[in-house]
C-alpha cells in the first residue's frame, strides 16, 4: 500500500467516522495528550509522574460514578441518584468508626443501604416503567432525606473518616500510584469483561439499542434493569467510600458536585444517552480528561466562574463533535 | 423502528378520551391537594391566612420554574439549566436595581426578561443546531450560566425595587388572595394562553408527541423546539425576578429549582416523553410539594423526612399513574 493511498484512507470521512464510533479511545487519548501538553506549556515543569498519580487519584471516584452513568445510559436511562448514594455511603461509614463493629461494619451497612436504594430504583424503572430520570431523581431525595435524619441521630456519637479509607483514597504508592487503584482496577476489569463477555452485558446493549427487538428476542428487561440499578448504586457507594477517604470529609452532600461531571465523563467518553452505544473504557478516559482540564484551567489562573463557563462550553463542543462525526446520515 | 405500535396504541387511546384523561390527572391532583389542605387544617387548626400567604410567596419562584420546565417538556425536551438561568437573571436583576429609582427598576425588569429570552434562545439554538440530546446540552449550559452568575456577583447581595417587592408580598382585596398568586396567574395566562392557542402552541405539542409525524405534517420542528426553549428562558427569567422580589437580594448559586421543577412537572401530569400535559398541573404539583413540607413541620416530624416524603409521593404517584394508564410502552 503506497503512502498516498494510506493518507487518503486516513482522510476519508467514513473511515474517520468509523474510527470515532468504534474506537473512541483513540481520538480521546489524543485529546488527553493534547491537554497534558497544554498543561506543561502553560506552566512548565508541572507534568511529572507524581502529577499523573495525583490526577489519577482524583479521577478514580469520578470514573466510578461515570461508570454508573455509562451502564444506565447503555439502556437508555440515566442515574441521578449516584451523588446522594455516594455521599450517604461515605457518611454512614464514617459514623461507624466509634461503634463496636468499626469501619468494616460501616462499609457493610453503607453498601447494603446503597443496594437497597438501587433495588427500589430498579423496581420502579423496570417493573413500574417510571422514567429513569425521574425515578432516580426521586430516589436521590429519599436517600438525602434519610442521610440527613441519620446525621441528626449521630450528632452525639461523632463521626470521622476511618484511617483505612483515608489511606485508600489519598495515599500514593512510591508517591506515584494511588492505592485506590486496588479497588478501581478489579472493578474496571469486572465492568469491562461483564459488558463485553457476558450475556448480561449484551442484554444491557440490546435493551438500550432496541427495546422492542430485545423483548421479542426473549430478554426480560425488568430483570436486567433491576440488576443494573443495584449494580449502579453499589458502584456509587464504593465511589463514595473512596471519595470520603480522598477528601477526608464525611458529609451528606460530599459527592453532589460530582453528579453532573459523572454524566459529562460518560458523554465525553462516547457513550450515547440514547442507549446502545458506548463503553466504560471511554468513560475512564473521559473522567481523566475532565480532571486534566480542571488542572489546566487552574494553571491558566482562571477564576472559578470562568472555569465553569469553559467547562460547560467544552462539554457542549465535545458532544456536538461526537454527534456530528458519528451521526449516521 | 418502535414508532408503529406506539402510535397505534396512542391513537386507539386517543380516540376514547385524550382531553378528558389529560384533565383527569389535573383534577385528581386538585382533589389530592384539597385532601392535603383538610389534613393540614385538622393537624394544625391555626393554619389560615398567613399560612396561605407564605405558601404563595414561597411557591412563586418554583411555580414559575415548573412552568418553564413544562413548556420544554411538552415539546419533548428537558432543560436542566433552569436553576442556573434563574440564578443569573436574579443576580442581574438585584445588582442593577440596587440604589436605583423605581422607573429604572421597570427598565431593569424588561431588560432581564429580554436576557432570559436570550439565554433560552441560546439553549434552544444549541439543541437544534448540534443535534446533541437536550439533557446533555442543557446540563452543560447549566455550568455556563452559573459561571456567568458568579461573574456578575460573587456573593449574595443587591436589592429589589420597592414596587417589585410590593407586587408579590401581601394580599389584594380579601386577605385570602395573596398577590403572588395573582401575579402568577396573570403572568402565565398573558404569556401562555395566546401561544397555546396559536400555531406555535399546537406545534410544540405536536413535536413533543411525535416528532416524525409533526415533521411530515409540515411543522418546522427545529424552529418550534427553538421557540420552546426561548419561552422556557423567559419563564426562568420571571422565576429569577420573583426570587429577587421575594428575598430582596440576588443569589448567584443555583438553588434546587432545576430538579424540583422536573419533579413538579412530572407530578403535574406532564409526560417526560412529551406532548402531554398543561401548565396548571405543574403549578398544583408545586403547591402539593410545598404543602407536604409544611405539614411535616406541623406534625413536628423532622423536616428531613419531608424530602423523603416528597420523593416517595413522587414515586408513588408515578407508579400509580403508570399502572392505571398502562400505556407507556417505554421505547
Amino acid at each position: 500500500m503506497s503512502a498516498a493511498v494510506r493518507a487518503k484512507r486516513w482522510l476519508d470521512p467514513t473511515a474517520l467516522r468509523n474510527l470515532f464510533r468504534d474506537r473512541p479511545l483513540i481520538p480521546l487519548t489524543g485529546l488527553l495528550l493534547v491537554l497534558v501538553v497544554a498543561v506543561e506549556l502553560s506552566s512548565p515543569g508541572t507534568v511529572s509522574v507524581h502529577w499523573a498519580g495525583v490526577i489519577l487519584r482524583q479521577s478514580v471516584p469520578l470514573a466510578i460514578l461515570g461508570g454508573c452513568q455509562t451502564l444506565a445510559m447503555l439502556t437508555g436511562g440515566i442515574d441521578l441518584s449516584v451523588a446522594s448514594i455516594a455521599s450517604m455511603a461515605g457518611f454512614v461509614t464514617a459514623t461507624f468508626v466509634h461503634s463496636p463493629g468499626g469501619w468494616p461494619q460501616g462499609i457493610a451497612v453503607a453498601l447494603a443501604a446503597a443496594a437497597l436504594a438501587g433495588l427500589v430504583t430498579g423496581i420502579g424503572v423496570g417493573v413500574f416503567r417510571v422514567h429513569p430520570l425521574i425515578m432516580t431523581l426521586a430516589m436521590s431525595f429519599v436517600v438525602l432525606g434519610f442521610s440527613n435524619v441519620w446525621q441528626l441521630r449521630m450528632v452525639q456519637t461523632g463521626a470521622g473518616v476511618p484511617a483505612e479509607l483515608r489511606w485508600l483514597g489519598s495515599n500514593l504508592l512510591w508517591d506515584v500510584i494511588p492505592y485506590s487503584l486496588l479497588v478501581f482496577v478489579p472493578l474496571t476489569l469486572l465492568i469491562l469483561l461483564g459488558l463485553r463477555r457476558t450475556g448480561y452485558g449484551r442484554l444491557l446493549f440490546a435493551i438500550g439499542d432496541n427495546p422492542v427487538a430485545a423483548r421479542l428476542s426473549g430478554a426480560r428487561s425488568w430483570q436486567v434493569l433491576i440488576v443494573l440499578y443495584v449494580i449502579s448504586a453499589v458502584l456509587a457507594g464504593i465511589a463514595g467510600l473512596i471519595l470520603s477517604g480522598y477528601s477526608n470529609t464525611a458529609s451528606v452532600s460530599l459527592a453532589d458536585q460530582y453528579l453532573l461531571p459523572s454524566v459529562a465523563a460518560a458523554v465525553i467518553g462516547g457513550t450515547s444517552i440514547m442507549g446502545g452505544r458506548g463503553g466504560f473504557s471511554g468513560t475512564i478516559v473521559g473522567a481523566i480528561i475532565l480532571m486534566v482540564l480542571g488542572a489546566l484551567l487552574t494553571d491558566l489562573g482562571l477564576p472559578e466562574p470562568w472555569r465553569q463557563v469553559v467547562f460547560g462550553s467544552i462539554i457542549v463542543v465535545m458532544a456536538a463533535a461526537y454527534t456530528r462525526v458519528t451521526a449516521e446520515y | 423502528m418502535t414508532a408503529a405500535p406506539f402510535v397505534a396504541r396512542r391513537r386507539a387511546l386517543g380516540a376514547v378520551a385524550p382531553w378528558a384523561s389529560r384533565n383527569a390527572w389535573t383534577l385528581g391532583l386538585i382533589v389530592f391537594l384539597g385532601l392535603l389542605l383538610v389534613f393540614t387544617k385538622l393537624i394544625q387548626p391555626s393554619y389560615d391566612v398567613s399560612g396561605v400567604q407564605n405558601l404563595a410567596i414561597g411557591g412563586l419562584p418554583l411555580s414559575l420554574a415548573a412552568v418553564a420546565q413544562a413548556v420544554v417538556v411538552i415539546g419533548g425536551g428537558i432543560d436542566l439549566s433552569i436553576g442556573s438561568m434563574m440564578a443569573l437573571t436574579s443576580v442581574v436583576c438585584a445588582t442593577q436595581m440596587k440604589g436605583q429609582s423605581d422607573e429604572f427598576g421597570v427598565a431593569v425588569v424588561v431588560g432581564v426578561l429580554a436576557l432570559g429570552l436570550l439565554l433560552g434562545a441560546v439553549n434552544g439554538a444549541l439543541v437544534v443546531l448540534t443535534k446533541v440530546p437536550d439533557i446533555i446540552v442543557t446540563l452543560a449550559m447549566s455550568f455556563v450560566w452559573a459561571g456567568f452568575a458568579l461573574l456578575v456577583r460573587a456573593a449574595p447581595g443587591g436589592a429589589a425595587s420597592g414596587w417589585l417587592k410590593d407586587l408579590v408580598i401581601g394580599s389584594l382585596g380579601s386577605e385570602w388572595i395573596p398577590k403572588s398568586a395573582i401575579v402568577l396567574i396573570i403572568v402565565v395566562a398573558v404569556i401562555w394562553i395566546p401561544i397555546a392557542r396559536s400555531r406555535l402552541g399546537l406545534s410544540i405539542y405536536a413535536i413533543g408527541s411525535d416528532r416524525l409525524a409533526a415533521f411530515r405534517s409540515g411543522i418546522a420542528v427545529g424552529q418550534t423546539k427553538f421557540f420552546s426553549y426561548a419561552l422556557c428562558g423567559l419563564f426562568s427569567a420571571l422565576a429569577g425576578i420573583s426570587l429577587t422580589a421575594s428575598t430582596g437580594i440576588g443569589t448567584p448559586v443555583p438553588g434546587p429549582y432545576t430538579l424540583m421543577s422536573v419533579a413538579a412537572v412530572v407530578l403535574g401530569g406532564v409526560s417526560l416523553a412529551g406532548g402531554r400535559g398543561g401548565l396548571v398541573g405543574p403549578i398544583i404539583g408545586v403547591i402539593v410539594l410545598q404543602m407536604i413540607r409544611t405539614d411535616m413541620t406541623f406534625l413536628s416530624i423532622d423536616t428531613n423526612y419531608a424530602l423523603v416524603a416528597q420523593g416517595l409521593i413522587l414515586v408513588g404517584v408515578l407508579m400509580f399513574g403508570s399502572l392505571v394508564q398502562m400505556r407507556r410502552n417505554r421505547a
